[in-house]
């Protein structure tokens, strides 16, 4: 994700906020399932759907741009092209025809993580259909992530888990690249089970956490946790508002001096 | 940069400064089974001042050229890696997978002579810059030519000592005559290595034959007895070793004839090695570039015996 918050269009929203008033006067057209409605310009295609009397049941989520329940397709008046956003993350246009998507149909595998044999194949044999792709990037340009999907479905059937689990890493699994695939591959599931065998059985052994784990299995932290425990509520706090943050105490002692 | 080296003196003072860059592209199998050609190959060509450097982005040619005159989405994929070239800032691509090669190349070839299919692909990536055909693909064996047999000869430390090896072109270097390497069926081109590396090209009536393809698949019996005619010819004529460009050749050739081995007590082997392994192992290349280890017709005896390597 760009600068670790939502995704495109997230700016055109919050430049409105800025100004509502203003906005406000400002009136545009949208087309809810082909049905028109004036609602504010500056307002992300989620809240205008609201405006205009909608409730969401499904397809919403965490209304910012993390969750990827929010799928959705459009095309404006005049122009070719089929568009695809996350509706809490783009700002409506004049001339919208909108429609949700509250569900994206994609076949999933199964699978034991425990019990999966790591090879070059295992990404096609769990989704054979990935030999399809013929290159079309339309995956690519529908992904409201930025991501290069074409890329990582590439890296899937050469069998390069590795690059797979890092070029799909922010992916939100909304599932507009699956929706529109000529190829019919399900990109996110693939992607999943590239980051799993990546995480389990091929990114390097974190070899402090094994560690810590063996200390507190060992018993090292109990009785600071039993402690803690009796505590009183205000204590904890007042504990964890003074807590020793790597670096901060420093900074802090810094700031006061100065 | 002398990356896009085009015009050929540019190029000329390239390879004068020692080091003539070309675009790489590599294609899913030199990343996958045949590790080995991709070593051997880019490790070979270095040594004739030749560098390959790898397209950042790239995708699956499409595997084979789609011969349906109205199936153009199969061209996408080609037409893109080729507009990744220009991006990279060249206008030469070197394809060693004589798959990959033929198929970039009859992809380039369409754009180039069609220009109703051109638009129609460049209005569907109406995504990427119009692309006109203005990327030239090559075989390694087109660098060779450039760069003349002389400078082969002057890299070679451990000449062949007339090791006889029979070239294997298959179909994909050869047909149509739109891709091909050279006019008229024999190209010579492998011939002429061989030679300048030291050892002696053996002629058969298969050097040309068709290995089977991908009908490994659906029928590897049918691909096993070719296999095993075209080893077998091999052997009769006295080659000791099969060189080729193709990784699926390579595949059938060499995993085919244990399968033969198997049906046939009295079948003999013979081990099929890359090219570019040939030219390593004549040049002096350390074990790690000539990655003999993959085969399953091991060709290291033969090459220990000889104190090749
Ligand atoms: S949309 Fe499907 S066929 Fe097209 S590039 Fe993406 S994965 Fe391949
Ligand atoms: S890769 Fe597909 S599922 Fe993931 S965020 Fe992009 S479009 Fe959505
Ligand atoms: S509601 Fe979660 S991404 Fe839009």
């Amino acid at each position: 994700m760009k600068d670790g918050v939502g995704a495109k269009g997230k700016k055109v929203a919050n430049t409105a906020m800025n100004d509502e008033a203003e906005e406000e006067k400002k009136k545009v057209t949208i087309y809810i399932m082909g049905k028109a409605y004036e609602v504010p310009a500056g307002l992300t295609i989620m809240k205008a759907v609201e405006y205009a009397g909608f409730q969401y049941i499904r397809g919403a989520g965490c209304r910012a741009g993390f969750c990827g329940a929010c799928a959705t397709v459009y095309r404006k008046k005049g122009d070719y092209k089929l568009y695809t956003a996350l509706a809490c993350q783009t700002a409506v246009e004049d001339g919208m025809y909108l429609t949700q998507l509250p569900f994206v149909p994609a076949n999933k595998a199964k699978y034991d993580i425990e019990k999966i044999e790591v090879s070059p194949n295992t990404l096609i044999k769990f989704y054979p259909e990935l030999v399809r792709c013929v290159s079309c990037n339309t995956c690519t340009k529908s992904c409201p992530q930025d991501l290069e999907v074409m890329y990582y479905i590439q890296a899937a059937i050469r069998g390069d888990i590795e690059k797979v689990a890092k070029l799909s890493f922010d992916c939100i699994q909304c599932g507009l690249c699956a929706i529109r695939c000529p190829a019919e591959i399900a990109h996110y599931h693939v992607a999943q089970l590239a980051r799993r065998l990546y995480g389990k059985y091929m990114s390097p052994t974190p070899k402090h956490l094994l560690e810590r784990i063996k200390e507190i299995e060992s018993g090292k932290f109990d009785r600071e946790m039993e402690e803690i425990m009796k505590m009183s509520i205000e204590k904890i706090k007042k504990m964890y508002a003074e807590r020793d943050i790597e670096g901060a105490t420093e900074a802090r002692a810094k700031a006061e001096k100065d | 940069m002398v990356g896009g080296v085009g015009r050929k003196e540019d190029r000329k003072t390239a390879y004068d400064a020692g080091m003539m860059k070309i675009a790489y592209y590599p294609g899913c199998t030199l990343k996958t089974t045949a590790r080995s050609f991709e070593k051997s190959v880019i490790a070979s060509y270095r040594v004739l001042g030749i560098e390959y450097i790898e397209l950042e982005k790239w995708t699956c040619c499409g595997t084979y050229f789609s011969l349906a005159k109205d199936d153009l989405v199969h061209h996408i994929a080609s037409i893109r890696n080729l507009i990744r070239v220009k991006e990279a800032g060249y206008d030469r691509v070197v394809a060693p997978c004589s798959m990959c090669y033929n198929t970039l190349k009859m992809a380039n070839e369409e754009v180039r002579n069609d220009e109703e299919k051109a638009y129609r692909i460049n209005s569907f990536m109406d995504e990427e810059e119009d692309y006109r055909g203005d990327v030239e693909v090559l075989h390694p064996f087109d660098l060779l030519r450039e760069v003349g047999m002389d400078r082969v000869r002057g890299a070679v430390k451990k000449p062949l000592e007339g090791l006889k090896v029979m070239p294997y072109y298959g179909c994909m270097l050869v047909r149509p005559e739109i891709a091909a390497l050279g006019k008229g069926e024999l190209p010579g081109i492998m011939e002429d290595l061989i030679k300048a590396l030291g050892g002696v090209p053996v002629y058969t009536p298969y050097n040309i034959e068709c290995c089977g393809s991908y009908h490994v698949v659906s029928n590897p019996d049918f691909v096993m007895a070719r296999a095993r005619d075209i080893a077998k010819k091999a052997v009769m004529e006295g080659a000791e070793v099969i060189i080729t460009s193709c990784p699926l050749c390579h595949y059938n050739l060499d995993r085919m004839q244990l399968e033969a081995k198997r049906k046939w007590k009295d079948f003999k082997e013979i081990p099929a090695i890359y090219f570019s392994q040939l030219m390593a192992i004549a040049f002096g290349l350390g074990k790690k570039d000539i990655a003999l280890d993959g085969n399953y017709v091991d060709p290291r005896p033969l090459f220990e015996a000889k104190g090749l390597v």
